[in-house]
């Protein structure tokens, strides 16, 4: 149920004017077969990133 | 044979040592003076401040490492630098001062040919009252500056949830204790493996926890925050940083200059001008960063700290120190090759450089408070100055040439920052971000600064295991074990 990841914020608090994930989100944030597909990809970003850094 | 001195053997210091070493085999030596016995992944400390990983899965000693290495180690702490020599040596040297070999007090001149200063900084926790004395840290507050600190506060958060277990309920205070602070990441990975654990433990209902810092909005992390594409849009780095502190439960209290540290509270003033004060049980509060004080000489012995070092105590090198407004700052303003502007066989590598003005935009609070994070130069682009400045040293001193020949500037690389925010094989957090440059360009990348495509964030457990895997591979590359020079900086 989408209320109940939002239960905790209050009105008119800083915390109620940011975006806060669903279910959805946090289930493929720790769902293994997809990350192992994004350690993949962070591995690459940063290896782009480091060979771009060196001079 | 001429002789390179590497002051320091932090990430930068001791990256420059190892290649030093390699390159430069028997044909040259290698000095490094550091006043520790040990090398610590500092990135790591935060997992041994709440108890998941030990001081010695974060540190080793350096004795054997460097004696593989054939360089020759004093651990020792610089003092001073003489580059034109003085009336008695014709040669430059440093003067340290001896914290162990059991030499512990006594000082010593050593001559260099070049010189790399890759100090780090000085902890000045004495910058804050209350906060502690010196580079002492105080007595109401911990620390994950310092292995030893992380152990500490480690034994200080487990008495917390004990307490919590017993139904009592605890107000955590994690952030910066003042308001011209670096290092925020350290901070947010904190509070956020703080609140990992609390869940773990069952307790996490009975924490209040709340988040301090000098930034002007959550997510500018010293760097005027970034711009990340999400969801085809690109987002600051405010909205990305709100969200998880948002869905943490967490509170924040942002553009704040801690003034006061006393038992269980914490005076502040933020940028609007106001003052408050915030109580706590439990509370690291990162302390500012400043040089490590060593003093220059002349040839005469007269007192040249202000032509070699900065008024902050960091090293001059080949950045454009005239004071200009912010709209002013160009990428072109950092510098490349680091090398000494008038002593040309003097570099700086890491946190020791003094950088030309702050990344983030300068704020001052309405009573003339400054309240502006620092840049941070920790991590990946320390290595990388450490390495770059010493190859353009290994170059000039086999004569191949007279100018440095190697850059890493800071408005030219990129940096990549996992931030944990819990640990745990199937249940752990972090979130990854790449970010290029670093200091953000607006000639080259109008609108944002940066590249939008090399400027990257996510949080999941894919970033837990790269944090993880960078853990290993640096301790493997720093213990200089085989294949180390393969592992990137």
């Amino acid at each position: 149920m989408a209320r109940e990841h939002v239960k905790h914020i209050e009105s008119y608090t800083p915390q109620a004017g940011t975006m806060i994930p669903l279910g959805t989100q946090k289930f493929m944030r720790t769902c293994v077969l997809w990350q192992l597909i994004r350690f993949v990809a962070i591995n690459i970003k940063m290896t782009i990133l480091i060979v771009k850094s060196h001079h | 044979m001429a002789r390179l001195v590497i002051l320091g053997a932090g990430v930068a210091g001791h990256t420059a040592a190892s290649f030093a070493a390699k390159w430069l085999g028997k044909k040259h030596e290698v000095v490094v003076v550091t006043p520790n016995s040990k090398w610590n992944w500092i990135p790591s400390n935060i997992w041994v401040g709440v108890g998941e990983m030990n001081k010695k899965d974060v540190t080793f000693d350096l004795a054997p490492i460097y004696k593989k290495a054939k360089v020759d180690y004093r651990q020792a702490k610089a003092v001073s630098i003489n580059p034109e020599g003085s009336e008695s040596k014709s040669k430059a040297f440093v003067t340290v001062e001896y914290t162990g070999q059991g030499k512990e007090g006594t000082s010593e001149e050593i001559e260099y040919d070049y010189l790399i200063n890759a100090t780090g900084p000085k902890l000045n926790f004495g910058a804050t009252p209350g906060l502690g004395e010196g580079t002492t840290m105080g007595e109401h507050t911990v620390s994950v500056c310092t292995a030893d600190h992380a152990v500490h506060a480690a034994h200080v958060l487990d008495e917390k949830i004990a307490k919590m277990k017993n139904g009592e309920e605890q107000t955590f205070l994690i952030g910066t204790g003042h308001g011209m602070c670096t290092c925020q990441g350290a901070a947010f990975e904190y509070i956020f493996n703080i609140e990992h654990k609390l869940r773990n433990e069952g307790v996490r209902d009975k924490a209040k926890m709340i988040w301090i810092s000098n930034e002007s909005f959550l997510g500018d992390f010293g760097m005027g925050g970034m711009h990340i594409k999400m969801g085809g849009y690109v987002a600051s780095s405010k909205i990305f940083a709100e969200s998880i502190y948002a869905e943490r439960g967490l509170e924040w209290i942002i553009g704040a200059h801690v003034n006061k540290v006393e038992a269980g509270k914490v005076t502040y003033e933020t940028l609007d001008g106001e003052t408050g004060e915030q109580e706590f049980d439990f509370a690291m509060l990162i302390p500012p960063f400043a040089g490590v004080g060593m003093k220059a000489y002349g040839k005469d012995g007269s007192d040249i700290t202000d032509v070699v070092f900065a008024a902050n105590g960091m090293m001059k090198v080949d950045a454009d120190y005239t004071p200009k407004d912010y709209r002013d700052w160009r990428a072109s303003d950092w510098p490349r090759t680091l090398q000494n502007p008038t002593y040309k066989n003097i570099f700086a590598a890491g946190i020791a450089f003094a950088p030309p003005h702050p990344i983030s935009k300068p704020m001052k609070s309405k009573n003339g408070t400054p309240i502006t994070p620092t840049p941070p130069r920790t991590g990946m682009p320390s290595a990388m100055m450490g390495k770059a400045v010493t190859q353009s040293i290994v170059d000039m001193m086999n004569g191949k040439t007279s100018e440095p020949t190697h850059t890493a500037c800071m408005s030219e690389m990129g940096a990549a920052c996992v931030a944990s925010a819990g640990k745990g094989l199937f249940s752990g957090t972090a979130a990854a971000m790449t970010v290029f440059p670093v200091v953000p360009d607006f000639e080259k990348y109008p609108g944002t600064g940066r590249d939008i495509n090399g400027t990257t964030g996510e949080i999941g457990l894919a970033a837990h295991w790269v944090k993880h895997l960078l853990h290993h591979a640096f301790l493997w590359k720093a213990k200089l074990k085989p294949g180390w020079a393969l592992i990137p900086e």
